[in-house]
């Protein structure tokens, strides 16, 4: 347990919370890069999810995605993309938008996938035209699913920013990778229970989110929606 | 490809030490996680708590959590045994809830049948519950093997040699080739996992290849 007393001298030690290199700059620049990261895979991910589901062509190509998605080593990406950009911020919100996509997608297309037909079916019987149906029925039905993968998303990416480190002086993951090379434990480990907390703050206040949605947005009776996608999410490297 | 040609000795040896590492980390998980899969669905009170708390552990990032484990654990940083601990902690996290799904998905009817022709409660576990969970199961260690074989990668950022060596090796050198070697040796690997398994659960549930045109639940990322 001594480690983790020299831990926390290390992030008690004023020194350690002020400057460019300080405790609140990196969580800022950490917060940054994975909120960059999440919004660019929604926009590129959310429409392309909620077509799929909304005219339920294509879902093999899903499956095929996430599956490939899955096996790709996130730390091979982005060094490949590092060797091909250069040093800098380019190559790790690539290859963490590579990282995200999925989860997006498939949160998208399952959700909207699985408002029941009747739902829709009726939508359309009191004459609603198909974009009232997508955008005033099925994306609200579908929220909390919708929800849940941008939460596996974002804490995939939250995890993994910390390899943006790696090729660029950005993050929290700066701490391990300073420490790791000088050998200093003590900021190796406060970086670390620094990405731990802020990854578990950010699931629980997407889980928080997730809850609402199902309340407000969705039916009350859809809840049971929001519960379920709380299934296990693939593990991202990192 | 010439790079591979002048340093596939290396790639061999990496790759058997990649295997070393998610094979074991593979098998403790499924060992760990399906008794507390199986506590979680017989008694839900429990086992909510415990599921709560796998979802939380998995939120804890990989490469923090390699750099936290030597200091709970009192093991060496830059160990194999660092790796196989994160490896099972995130492998346990992950099929706990599916283990507890697996449990769930077997028919009550068909328990209280074994039940009823004299089944010892032992057996009713080993010769009904379990093989009748393994689909359901089965489809959770899929994706537990495959982002095990990935996530192997992150130790040779601590210093623990796998095919991620490659990785960091080729981009601090700049040998473009070797980083995706790296990268297809790591992908093939978790492929050659994911059909060893497949065909594991073929011997296991051969009643299941009868009728195969009915889907098996599968794990899907939400």
């Amino acid at each position: 347990m001594n480690l983790f007393l020299d831990a926390l001298a290390w992030l008690t030690d004023p020194a350690h919370w002020t400057g460019p290199g300080g405790v609140p700059t990196r969580v800022l620049q950490h917060l940054a890069i994975t909120f960059a990261a999440v919004t660019a895979a929604a926009i590129l991910a959310l429409p392309a999810g909620v077509l799929i589901g909304h005219t339920r062509k294509g879902a093999g190509l899903v499956g095929a995605i996430a599956g490939a998605a899955r096996a790709i080593p996130t730390l091979g990406l982005l060094t490949l993309l590092g060797l091909a950009l250069g040093i800098g911020l380019k190559a790790p919100l690539i290859a963490l938008i590579v990282l995200a996509v999925p989860s997006v997608l498939a949160g998208a297309y399952a959700g909207v996938q699985n408002v029941d037909t009747a739902i829709t079916g009726a939508a359309r019987a009191i004459g609603m035209n198909p974009r009232q149906i997508v955008f005033q029925v099925e994306i609200p039905l579908a929220a909390p699913v919708l929800i849940g993968g941008l939460r596996a998303a974002t804490l995939q990416v939250v995890a993994t920013a910390t390899l943006a480190a790696y090729t660029a002086d950005f993050g929290l993951g700066r701490y391990l990778f300073s420490g790791l090379k000088s050998r200093d434990y003590a900021e190796m480990l406060a970086g670390a229970l620094l990405v731990a907390a802020l990854a578990l703050l950010l699931e629980l206040l997407f889980a928080a989110g997730q809850r609402l949605a199902a309340k407000r947005i969705a039916a009350p009776a859809h809840e049971k929606g929001a519960a379920e996608s709380d299934s296990p999410r693939e593990k991202e490297p990192v | 490809m010439n790079w591979l040609s002048l340093n596939w000795p290396q790639v061999i040896e990496l790759t058997r030490d990649h295997l070393l590492l998610s094979a074991p980390a593979l098998l403790l998980s499924v060992l760990i996680a399906v008794p507390i899969g199986r506590l979680a669905q017989q008694r839900p009170r429990i086992g909510g708590a415990l599921l709560g708390a796998a979802s939380l552990l998995y939120a804890i990032p990989a490469l923090p959590l390699l750099i936290i484990i030597p200091a709970l654990f009192g093991v060496p940083l830059r160990s194999p045994a660092t790796m196989v601990i994160a490896l099972t902690v995130y492998g346990v996290a992950l099929l706990v809830r599916t283990a507890a799904d697996a449990f769930g998905s077997v028919d009550p009817r068909v328990r209280e049948a074994a039940v009823a022709v004299g089944h010892s409660p032992r057996s009713v576990f080993w010769r009904v519950d379990l093989p009748l969970a393994v689909p359901v199961l089965l489809a959770g260690v899929r994706v537990v093997a495959v982002s095990t074989v990935s996530l192997v990668t992150i130790g040779a950022l601590i210093g623990v040699p796998s095919l991620g060596t490659l990785l960091t090796d080729g981009f601090q050198r700049g040998i473009p080739a070797e980083v995706a070697t790296g990268i297809i040796a790591t992908m093939a690997l978790a492929l050659l996992f994911d059909a060893l398994l497949v065909a594991a659960g073929r011997a296991l549930t051969p009643w299941a290849t009868i009728r195969h045109e009915r889907p098996l639940p599968q794990e899907e990322t939400t």
